[in-house]
């Protein structure tokens, strides 16, 4: 019995939840509106040091970047070290220029080329929200990165070549779902800051919109839900729920995206989470073409590795269980053009985020000290060119790339 | 000098099955919990991943999370006249350690105890007449009726796997029709069978039995629990007992509870925290709190307005022997209760060895069998019998793990070319018929404080007195040869018959069925604590466990302990904290 | 007694800021409090199975336990002990915590128990080898002039059978608990996963059937007892996992 109704499970369980934050009830609050734009934007994530416990907007997390290092400002209301000394009009700037209180440029690490689709409205709800909170006294470490883009001018260069500002201007021929589903696509979430393909300088190649970016050697899947596209095989209530309840069908949240679940999507309205996913499904891409089968001997050792390792979780036909552990037949991240992913999970190990509704932690262990480089090699490479898509082969000095990146990370 | 922390609403010792349950509803009330457990953290990918978890050595053998004999131990001796002897290495049973206790590794058989095991006195005294001398047995002061709600709930929380058959009175084909009545069918539906499980069904209907399968915590499907915590289907990987599992497909504290309880902030767990005693207002009239110690050696004093004993029926007695709470009980003079009913398991039964067929027993999950019910508890005609009591009758497939089963038949010498070869001519194509009876309490069978040995911090051990007694062996011997008639019709080409004889062995491993000690009941002369699982003594200290148990029934005992923890928090929640004090007048 | 602001006020003495003492963050580790449940990626404890250096026989010790395993478990048309190398799965025993009795409970007064109270010797199992190696060297040579590792089968058997019988003794030490315990090594050395250095190859569980640490056998529950043949797995792998 592998079908699951995960939504009308939820629905019976809905009185027995802990209490979760508030639902998000639209309000004539200002206040309550720049609340809902800021957890929709997830600034809330980059702008705390998660990894040292640091209080919340207070800024001073490490951004890796191609370029080095950037700590994120403090957001927090503090006259001296954060935004106390703001007035709207510099928030605005900020959000929708890129530039700051002395008229300074911000790294693009700051996804402002998304934000800038906000309007004035939006960018001074966010704003009365931000202003709202506690001032937290906390100076931010300076930034990390080579001359000469450690000075901030070299950035104006950038937005020559790589910037607009615009507003977001809704398409009449669309419905009014689509259009406020790309709206908080290309704005607020900034899907496109991890989902797209980069060029050299770091900005975003429009032909490769959505179709997949890496990021801290993180590769972050195509979600083009539409035909062809990475999540062609997706429904609409399957998109919602992997934003809303961090588990679908096909896989979970985890690591940076189980983060954007957690304290991003997790808590925004169903409708807005629905739009979004109108929006992807209207994404077509083009079918990749199908790679040639793989030498059979790789083939056998690596449907040997995955019997005997993998089968107890994703099971012998490689369907999974579906809300538990992903089917890797169809799955986006083994498929990838990219496997960083799916090699990054298979020596690391993977966790799918828990959530307010769903608190249950199902982790993937690590297989690093288990299997060699040429065996995960051989494993990928038998679930790439036997699953439902198909995918090229992996090479044994791939999987020893990430293993030594990840060992210098872990130092 | 025990330093003095800051105090909690409740203090829980021990944090396994019990301590989750406590946990879970005393948050979700709002009060402040805190628990403390001696061993370490443990969860699924890093304790028991699907990537390690199969180590037959380090996890059974090597004890790899059972509690540490050198950490802490007991004495055991069979009577009064001999002197007990450390249990240097654990054998007969297998106490948990550290969080998630034995609901870790234990198999996920969960039945649940007959309406009349919980009035096993008045109920048999009214059948039979009076009891035989020695027997201590005694009514628990809480009834089927009262738990149903809570026992249903908590098999809710574990998903366990089942087939209703009695449901609200009405008789259900293809369960057990002796069970008590079950207000709702079990959440999943049962486990699918094997070839050995398919050979019991038919040998025992052929001789007039009903057999039915029985309820598991290992998942027949994918499952989501009142928590929102997710269980995955079981895969028979034949490493269920003694093991953790990997792939989140037993109901453990870890897979049903935890995670939803570690995001509520009114929750806090202290790992590698042994309590060393529970504390007296100097009236002696209620506990302030406990004295535990972490791995700096240091002491802490930590306050609290409750305190729940969660650690195991042998370290909870321990535990109030050593605070001198309650009157130790006296085996002389029968007088005193803490310490008193220690009762465990009689096993027996019955192993078929095939020829051409292959049981495939690593094919296997802890709780995959089919059992019948037809002669446990009263569910029989005693008269003339001499014991009362009983147990059920069920053929498992729980693993085919070699260091551990290599059954050889008859008159096979213990090692050299012949046994070797007959334990190769015989793997995968043997499947036993066992028999797990009830225990019924005696006089001499108690559990005090051992006058020699200690453990590092100087305190005593736990003394255990135990052996079988007459009704046990009548029990066993009157049992044993149905199980036998059932493993001749199954097929096989011959059957041996392992009978319960002599004295209670310690090194054996037979089950983790240890209860007693912290009796419940209605008569505080006679018992530790009263319906509602509350001190006699101390009203705000709770005890929970199977400990409780005034006498073991013919089943495993987790589903009962997990129902009285549910029905006793419950009081706490519903009657104590609007009004503290004794919940019941003695 | 349990209003809302006593509560309060204890929530935040206790997890807030707090003059009262509070338990060394060092030694204890604390959860929950709101954090949902740790993990980190590479978390894991897997098997750890001792250095393949760790040994604890002396070469003359090595010879007489690898003689007697070769009798307890022959090798005759099926494989033995030798063949499983469980010898050295013993000697790694012995180094480790298992040697040391480290996790028994070996505190003293050690007086002689029941059967029914198992273990009860002073020794904790390296030691007990070590004396009892000393006490069959002696009896084989009084008896028949040659260390137990140069007799003929038959007299092994026969001085095992004496040992497992209780008809042979050693003064300072019981011979049945030697007895008892290596024949339990033995097995344990045969059947347990290769890389605890017996079981070589994973011969052992190749000879009875075995399949080894799969962890997914739902295809297989219908098997309605026909024989199920798969290559035995251990946690390190088989050689099916690597392209010849």
């Amino acid at each position: 019995m592998r079908g699951f109704a995960l939504i009308s499970a939820i629905s019976c369980m809905a009185s027995v939840t802990a209490t979760a934050p508030a639902a998000q009830e639209l309000s004539s609050s200002q206040v309550e509106r720049g609340r809902y734009l800021t957890i929709a934007g997830d600034c809330e994530a980059c702008h705390t040091d998660i990894e040292n416990d640091g209080l919340p907007f207070a800024g001073g997390r490490a951004l890796g970047t191609p370029f080095g290092t950037i700590y994120s400002p403090n957001l927090t209301p503090d006259d001296a070290t954060g935004l106390g000394r703001w007035t709207r009009e510099d928030f605005h700037n900020a959000l929708n220029e890129g530039i700051d209180d002395e008229g300074q440029h911000l790294y693009p690490a700051m996804p402002y080329p998304y934000y800038t689709l906000m309007s004035r409205d939006e960018t001074d709800a966010i704003f009365a929200y931000l202003q709202s909170l506690e001032p937290v006294h906390a100076e931010d470490p300076e930034n990390d990165l080579p001359f000469p883009l450690n000075i901030r001018m070299s950035v104006a260069g950038w937005k020559l070549l790589f910037f607009e500002d615009e507003t977001f201007v809704p398409d009449p021929d669309r419905s009014e779902d689509w259009n406020r589903g790309r709206f908080l696509v290309d704005g607020p979430l900034h899907c496109g800051g991890c989902h797209s393909g980069k060029n050299l300088l770091g900005a975003s190649k429009e032909d490769e919109y959505l179709r997949g970016g890496l990021l801290e050697n993180w590769f972050a899947p195509n979600i083009r839900a539409g035909a062809g596209g990475g999540i062609a095989h997706w429904e609409t209530d399957d998109i919602v729920e992997f934003l809303k309840h961090g588990r679908a069908k096909h896989t979970a949240p985890m690591q940076r995206m189980g983060e954007v679940v957690s304290i991003s999507t997790q808590h925004l309205r169903e409708e807005d989470l629905r739009a979004v996913a109108t929006y992807l499904k209207s994404l077509e891409d083009e079918i990749p073409e199908v790679e040639d089968a793989p030498e059979a001997a790789r083939l056998e050792t690596g449907a040997g590795i995955y019997f005997d390792n993998c089968a107890a979780c994703h099971a012998a036909d490689q369907s999974g269980v579906p809300y538990f552990f992903a089917p890797l037949s169809t799955s986006n991240k083994v498929h990838a053009e990219d496997p960083s992913s799916a090699i990054r999970i298979i020596l690391g190990g993977a966790r799918a985020q828990p959530t307010d509704t769903i608190p249950s932690m199902l982790a993937m262990p690590p297989f690093s000290w288990k299997l060699s480089d040429a065996q995960i090699a051989d494993l990928l490479t038998y679930l790439r060119g036997t699953g439902d898509r198909r995918a090229g082969p992996i090479s044994a000095s791939q999987v020893a790339e990430m293993r030594d990146y990840l060992a210098e990370e872990e130092h | 000098m025990a330093k003095q922390l800051s105090g909690v609403d409740v203090v829980l010792v021990g944090f396994g099955w019990t301590g989750a349950i406590y946990a879970e509803k005393l948050t979700d009330a709002g009060l402040d919990v805190l628990a403390l457990e001696r061993g370490p953290w443990r969860d699924t990918t890093k304790d028991f991943a699907t990537t390690f978890a199969q180590d037959e050595l380090r996890y059974y053998w090597r004890h790899g999370m059972f509690q540490e004999a050198a950490q802490s131990t007991v004495t055991f001796r069979n009577n009064s006249a001999q002197t007990a002897l450390p249990m240097r290495s654990w054998g007969s049973f297998l106490p948990g350690n550290g969080v998630g206790g034995s609901g870790v590794h234990w198999n996920g058989q969960t039945y649940r105890f007959l309406p009349s095991d919980f009035v096993a006195k008045s109920h048999n005294e009214e059948r039979y007449g009076p009891l035989p001398e020695g027997m201590t047995i005694q009514d628990y002061g809480v009834t089927y009726e009262e738990l149903e709600p809570h026992f249903d709930y908590f098999e809710k929380i574990c998903g366990i796997c089942g087939k209703a058959g009695n449901l609200n009175g009405n008789i259900v084909a293809g369960g057990n029709p002796f069970e008590g009545p079950r207000s709702d069918e079990y959440p999943n539906p049962p486990m699918e069978m094997t070839f050995s499980q398919d050979r019991f069904e038919a040998a025992a209907r052929n001789v007039g039995l009903n057999p039915f399968p029985v309820p598991s915590a290992n998942m027949s499907r994918a499952y989501v629990n009142p928590l929102g915590l997710q269980l995955a289907p079981c895969t028979y990987c034949g490493f269920c007992e003694k093991h953790g599992c990997g792939n989140y497909s037993k109901s453990s504290p870890q897979t049903t509870i935890i995670p939803a309880l570690m995001k509520r902030p009114n929750f806090a767990l202290r790992t590698d925290s042994e309590v060393l005693s529970i504390e007296k207002s100097a009236d002696g009239s209620r506990t302030t709190g406990v004295t535990y110690v972490d791995t700096s050696g240091e002491s802490f004093f930590q306050p609290a307005d409750i305190v729940v004993l969660c650690a195991y029926p042998l370290e909870n007695t321990r535990l109030m022997l050593l605070s001198q709470i309650g009157e130790p009980y006296d085996p002389r003079s029968g007088e005193g209760v803490v310490g008193k009913n220690y009762c465990y398991q009689v096993m027996s039964g019955a192993t078929v060895f095939f020829d051409k067929e292959y049981t495939n027993g690593f094919v296997g999950a802890g709780a995959l069998g089919m059992a019948v019910d037809d002669y446990n508890g009263d569910n029989f005609d005693h008269s003339g019998l001499g014991f009362i009591g009983g147990g059920y009758i069920a053929c498992y497939t729980t693993n085919a793990r070699p260091i551990e089963s290599h059954p050889v038949p008859d008159g096979v010498p213990g090692w050299g070319s012949e046994w070797k070869q007959a334990v190769q001519a015989n793997f995968l194509k043997t499947a036993s018929v066992g028999v797990h009876g009830a225990s019924m309490a005696h006089r001499s069978n108690y559990l005090d404080l051992d006058p020699t040995y200690t453990d590092r911090h100087g305190r005593p051990l736990l003394r255990m007195t135990f052996d079988f007694t007459l009704n046990d062996r009548r029990l066993s011997a009157h049992l044993t040869p149905v199980a036998e008639e059932i493993a001749r019709g199954m097929g096989g080409r011959e059957v041996v018959v392992g009978e319960r004889k002599g004295s209670y062995d310690s090194v054996p491993y037979q089950t983790t069925h240890n209860t007693g000690g912290t009796i419940m009941g209605t008569d505080p002369q006679t018992s530790v604590c009263n319906r509602y699982c509350q001190s006699w003594d101390l009203p705000n200290l709770f005890v929970a466990g199977a400990g409780l148990f005034p006498q073991n029934a013919g089943y495993n005992p987790t589903d009962t302990v997990g129902a009285l923890a549910y029905w006793s928090v419950d009081a706490i929640i519903s009657k104590y904290l609007s009004q503290p004090g004794p919940l019941v007048q003695a | 007694m349990f209003s809302p602001t006593r509560r309060k006020v204890l929530k935040a003495l206790l997890f807030g800021g707090t003059a009262i003492a509070a338990p060394s963050a060092l030694y204890a580790a604390e959860y929950g409090r709101g954090e949902g449940m740790p993990w980190s990626p590479f978390r894991g404890q897997p098997p750890y199975y001792g250095t393949v250096e760790a040994s604890f026989f002396t070469p003359a010790e090595r010879g007489a336990v690898a003689a007697i395993c070769a009798r307890l478990i022959p090798s005759d048309d099926g494989p033995g002990a030798s063949d499983a190398d469980v010898v050295t799965f013993i000697d790694r025993q012995m180094a480790s915590f298992y040697g040391r009795g480290q996790h028994w409970y070996m505190q003293g007064p050690f007086l002689e128990g029941t059967a029914t109270q198992g273990y009860q010797s002073e020794h904790p199992p390296a030691q007990l080898y070590r004396h009892a190696l000393v006490a069959l060297d002696t009896y084989c040579r009084d008896a028949y002039e040659a260390g137990f590792a140069e007799l003929s089968e038959d007299r092994q058997d026969a001085v095992l059978k004496g040992l497992d019988e209780e008809e042979i003794t050693f003064e300072k030490i019981s011979a049945k608990t030697f007895f008892d315990l290596i024949l339990k090594n033995t097995i344990e050395g045969f059947f347990a996963d290769p890389i605890y250095g017996g079981n070589r190859d994973m011969v052992a569980w190749r000879y009875i059937g075995f399949p080894g640490t799969r962890y997914d056998y739902r295809d297989f529950v219908g098997h309605n007892g026909a024989r199920i043949q798969l290559e035995p797995v251990s946690l390190m792998g088989r050689p099916g996992w690597s392209s010849p």
